[in-house]
């Protein structure tokens, strides 16, 4: 039966066009490391670059928010948009930089891996 | 950084929660209007943008929850919220709490006391410095027959000057003093030490200094050493003492030093440390009643040690040869042998069996508390049984559940053992205080830091066990039979009914394996007490110790017997005296042994014959004792005085020799092969001299005044060593045994001789006797308490099950009523579900008291370890009880109104 996640830590077993935690880590620390943004922006980011083939469930997003935010990766103030609305704009600090950079070395790593082995088999 | 901004962040939710959640709140709704903005900017209506806006996000109060559950607050938060739940719901329910409180109060109050003297007396180190490097020196004599004889003088010199393996050795041996100059003459407990024994324990003297090699020479100063408590009671803690010199046994010894109070040696009290003194050059190899304590090098095994006295031992004959003459080849005829062993074990003894067993019984006691909690659990969760299926509907994780039911228990369980471990610090104080079971080491036994993890770990551990029963079975979401019945379906009954059931068999199992062990030291208890030891009506006979210094009588035995002569005829002359006798050394006390020689048995030249006991006696001495003289006569003073060659045997011993006690009388024995030979002129009966559980060993029994020839004492193997006094107890057979008044009219037989001679360990042999079996009698009494509480938890187990049966099959009741049922059947069907109960548990009682009890051996008396009296006595009361237990709620089925039932709903 499947429960509704009410006490539960969000996991995001839901089909295909959504993301992964690590990955959705990496994303928004990405995102974020040109400019500093609110949640809904960085989602909207994420879809663009990504040509639509990441969605973020935006539960997932901001609970990632809270956890990059204690981890120490994350700073995050209230401060008003462009059309004057109060938003939380999250930024990157120091240490999550250094923890994008080892993140995407391991991915490019695995990636390139990945790549040989398929052009190996095939 | 990551670790304080997790903690903080929580902090700061946590004190202002409300300000967290509109942030989040805020946050979300945010998202929303940028969504919407988006899809207006995407070309669709206001509405529809809000709309799309909202699918996109998915339910807003899902996304809030999502994201304020992230964070270690959250379960803070649940948890004091299930405690203040849990606590709530206990106050609702007193009785209930009050209940279950006091059942685990006792059972973890008992287990952490026995604890706490199995942990003091068996698992502490002994309390000096590096104790395990302490050993005691024995050895063995398989060729005297004797499993263990202490150590000799030349044997501590071979040692002390010889080992590799010791880095000190030290002998030792236990004695009275009399102090004659300070007031009204005292007799005290002694400790005899060579010198290093102060410094192989490690203690310093808290004042004055501690023996030194020259206080063992027979040429210096006489000194002696004070306890604190001696030192505090006499001279009041003065701490010139130090210098003075006082009267101990009729010599002046100086006081040159004061033992700490923490001063503690083997469980013996010692008013006084003397020096034990001797020429090393004239030490002999003949008396054995020392007792040898060494320090082990660093890094030494008890192992090499045995080698290194091994090795030794040839060492020691070849340096102190002995005289020409009968046991002259002793040692190599006695195959004299090492028996090196840890200090600490020797001063346990065999205590540890009694120990274990007393563990086994609280702990059983304790599973008992435990499934008697727990059935009060179940019928507790089956109340709030449509409660938890809602919340399971609702979406409660099964963990969830179950980590709330267990925090009640264990709540439960850890006031329990709060209020247990007080329990314990009051037997603790009341056991120390009162030394009801003599057990050794009893002083080590106090409240430290392991018992409190002791009880701490018992208490959580009970309440996870008796927890998790209910908490297992009601997490488990049968949603539709629930919330439908009102949970009251026919095949639910039956399944919880089936584990009340099964938990009640637990405890009448459990129940009656302690009623068994109960039963079996209750017939080992009455099977000592109707042993015949040897005397009759104990507490008639009044037992007490004199020591006449040898300087008083200059050494000469006929005027110590005059003396004692004379006080032996004051105290026949009191009022209420029938009997008055002297020995040397009073039953069930330690004895003393020595080989004997009969005639007509040959034994090669140089040999020994085995070991006898031998008691010197005087006239009277088996009136006194009521011992039956069960051939011949006694002795008399003129043969006595005369020193007539006669001695009497025990009837074992005649029997051993001469098959038949009237063949021994005439035959004749004596200690050594030159001395001439004395008759048998009585056989007496038996006396268990060594202890009530054991056999009585074969006695000689000599006149009080002996002549021997040769050598300056007989061999001594065991017993008081030859000391600068006279010991000897005089047996009072008289209705008055144990009153002050008799007590005073000794005093004043004994002054009328010799004012100077004090009194002491005046003491009725009933209670002698009763000290000797102190250890049986605790266990006993434990078990049997043990027993009757299992008892009466198993019996209120039944009899709640029962109850509780039929008040929940009311309407089944009903309905078989109104279809005709006779009364006796509903009540009969009950009956016998309460009697399949008794009779199943009382059937694995049986099997797991049949395995269980083999341990008990050890402490058992001529009763089997599967005596069928005893299972069958039990068995029967248990199920008797049980059939009592069911009969009475059955009996309300008969009474319940079927038209009521059927109506209610």
């Amino acid at each position: 039966m499947n429960k509704p996640t009410l006490d539960k830590t969000p996991t995001m077993d839901q089909p295909n066009t959504d993301v992964i935690q690590g990955t959705l880590d990496m994303l928004i620390l990405k995102t974020l490391s040109l400019e500093p943004m609110h949640g809904f922006g960085i989602a909207r980011r994420i879809e663009q670059i990504s040509r639509g083939v990441f969605k973020v469930n935006p539960g997932s997003l901001l609970t990632a928010f809270q956890r990059l935010e204690r981890l120490g990766w994350l700073d995050s103030e209230w401060s008003q948009t462009d059309n004057s609305r109060r938003a939380k704009f999250y930024s990157l600090t120091r240490l999550g930089k250094k923890h994008l950079d080892v993140q995407t070395a391991q991915w490019n790593r695995r990636a390139s891996a990945i790549a040989r082995l398929l052009k190996a088999v095939s | 950084m990551s670790l304080w901004r997790q903690i903080s962040r929580g902090l700061r939710t946590l004190k202002n929660r409300t300000a967290a959640d509109r942030d989040v709140a805020d946050e979300v709704r945010h998202y929303l209007d940028e969504a919407t903005d988006h899809f207006i900017a995407q070309g669709l209506s206001p509405d529809s943008a809000r709309r799309a806006a909202r699918i996109e996000l998915g339910s807003q109060t899902a996304v809030h929850e999502q994201v304020c559950g992230y964070g270690w607050e959250n379960a803070v938060e649940t948890f004091s919220a299930d405690l203040r739940c849990a606590l709530r719901r206990l106050r609702q329910k007193p009785g209930f709490a009050a209940t279950s409180l006091l059942t685990l109060a006792l059972g973890i109050g008992a287990t952490t006391s026995i604890f706490s003297v199995i942990d003091g007396v068996l698992l502490k180190p002994l309390p000096y410095s590096e104790p395990a490097q302490l050993v005691a020196i024995a050895h063995t004599a398989p060729g005297l027959n004797m499993k263990e004889i202490g150590m000799t003088a030349s044997l501590y010199v071979t040692y002390s000057e010889q080992s590799r393996v010791f880095q000190d050795v030290a002998m030792w041996s236990t004695d009275t003093a009399s102090i004659t100059d300070l007031g009204a003459p005292e007799e005290l407990p002694a400790l005899l030490v060579t010198n290093r024994l102060l410094s192989i324990l490690r203690v310093q003297p808290e004042a004055g200094r501690s023996f030194s090699p020259w206080d063992d020479d027979p040429r210096s100063q006489r000194t002696v050493i004070l306890s604190d408590a001696y030192w505090k009671s006499r001279f009041g803690g003065d701490r010139s003492v130090i210098g003075r010199r006082i009267m101990v046994d009729h010599t002046a010894r100086e006081i040159v030093g004061v033992l700490p109070p923490s001063f503690r040696f083997m469980d013996r009290e010692a008013a006084l440390v003397i020096p034990l003194r001797f020429n090393r050059n004239d030490v002999d190899l003949i008396n054995f009643s020392y007792r040898g304590i060494a320090r082990l090098k660093p890094g030494a095994t008890l192992t090499e040690a045995n080698t290194d006295v091994a090795r030794m031992l040839p060492i020691a004959s070849a340096r102190f040869p002995m005289k020409a003459g009968p046991g002259a080849n002793m040692f190599a005829e006695a195959r004299l042998g090492p028996l090196v062993q840890p200090l600490k074990d020797v001063l346990i003894g065999d205590v540890g069996n009694t120990l274990w067993v007393l563990m086994a019984t609280v702990g059983i006691v304790l599973l008992i508390a435990c499934a008697n909690v727990a059935n009060l659990l179940l019928v507790r969760a089956e109340g709030r049984r449509q409660e938890l299926a809602i919340r399971v509907a609702l979406g409660a994780g099964r963990g969830r559940i179950v980590r709330e039911l267990l925090l009640e228990s264990v709540l439960l369980s850890l006031a329990g053992g709060i209020f247990g471990l007080l329990l314990t610090f009051g037997v603790l104080r009341i056991l120390v205080s009162s030394e009801l079971p003599h057990l050794p080491r009893i002083h080590d036994i106090s409240p430290d830091p392991l018992v409190v993890a002791f009880a701490l770990a018992t208490s959580l551990g009970t309440g996870l066990l008796f927890g998790l029963i209910p908490a297992l079975k009601y997490a488990r979401p049968q949603l539709s039979n629930t919330l439908t019945n009102g949970g009251r379906s026919f095949s639910q009954n039956k399944a919880q009914s089936r584990t009340r059931g099964l938990l009640v068999i637990v405890q009448v199992a459990l129940a009656l394996v302690l009623l068994v062990g109960s039963g079996l030291m209750l017939r080992t208890f009455q099977a000592l007490r109707h042993v015949d030891a040897g005397f009759s009506s104990p507490h008639e006979i009044e037992t007490l110790r004199i020591s006449i210094p040898s300087a008083q009588i200059e050494y000469n035995d006929e005027r110590a017997l005059r003396m004692e002569e004379a006080i032996l005829r004051n105290i026949e002359r009191i009022n209420g005296v029938s009997a008055v006798g002297i020995t040397n050394t009073i039953p069930l006390e330690a004895g003393s042994n020595d080989s004997v020689y009969i005639e007509g048995q040959n034994f090669a030249a140089g040999s020994t014959p085995p070991i006898r006991r031998y008691k010197a006696i005087s006239p009277g001495y088996l009136a006194a004792m009521g011992s039956h003289l069960i051939a011949g006569r006694d002795v008399t003073w003129t043969e006595t005085y005369n020193q007539t060659p006669v001695a009497l045997v025990s009837e074992n011993m005649a029997h051993e020799l001469w098959r038949d006690s009237r063949a021994a009388l005439g035959k004749r024995i004596r200690l050594t092969p030159d001395e001439e030979w004395r008759q048998i002129v009585g056989v007496v009966a038996d006396l268990r001299d060594d202890g009530v559980e054991r056999a009585a060993p074969s006695i000689v029994y000599w006149p009080l005044l002996q002549k021997h020839s040769g050598r300056a004492e007989p061999f001594v193997h065991g017993g008081p060593p030859r000391s600068a006094h006279r010991t000897l107890a005089f047996i009072i057979r008289t209705p008055r045994a144990g009153t002050l008044t008799l007590l005073q009219d000794l005093r004043r037989a004994v002054a009328a001789v010799n004012p100077s001679l004090p009194v002491a360990d005046v003491d009725t042999l009933e209670s002698i006797y009763d000290r000797s079996l102190a250890r049986t009698t605790f266990t006993m009494v434990l078990l049997a308490i043990a027993g009757a509480m299992a008892f009466l938890l198993g019996v209120v187990g039944i009899y709640g099950v029962i109850s509780y049966a039929v008040s929940q099959r009311t309407r089944e009741i009903g309905i078989r009523l109104a279809l005709g049922a006779p009364l006796h059947d509903l009540t009969r069907m009950f009956l016998r579900y309460g009697l399949l109960l008794s009779g199943i548990g009382a059937a694995f009682g049986l099997t797991a008291a049949f395995v269980l009890s083999r341990l008990m051996k050890a402490v058992l008396y001529e009763v089997s370890p599967i005596d069928p009296l005893t299972y069958g006595a039990m068995s029967t009361a248990l199920i008797l009880a049980g059939a009592l237990a069911s009969y009475l709620p059955a009996r309300r089925a008969a009474r319940v109104d079927p038209a009521q039932t059927l109506r209610a709903e």
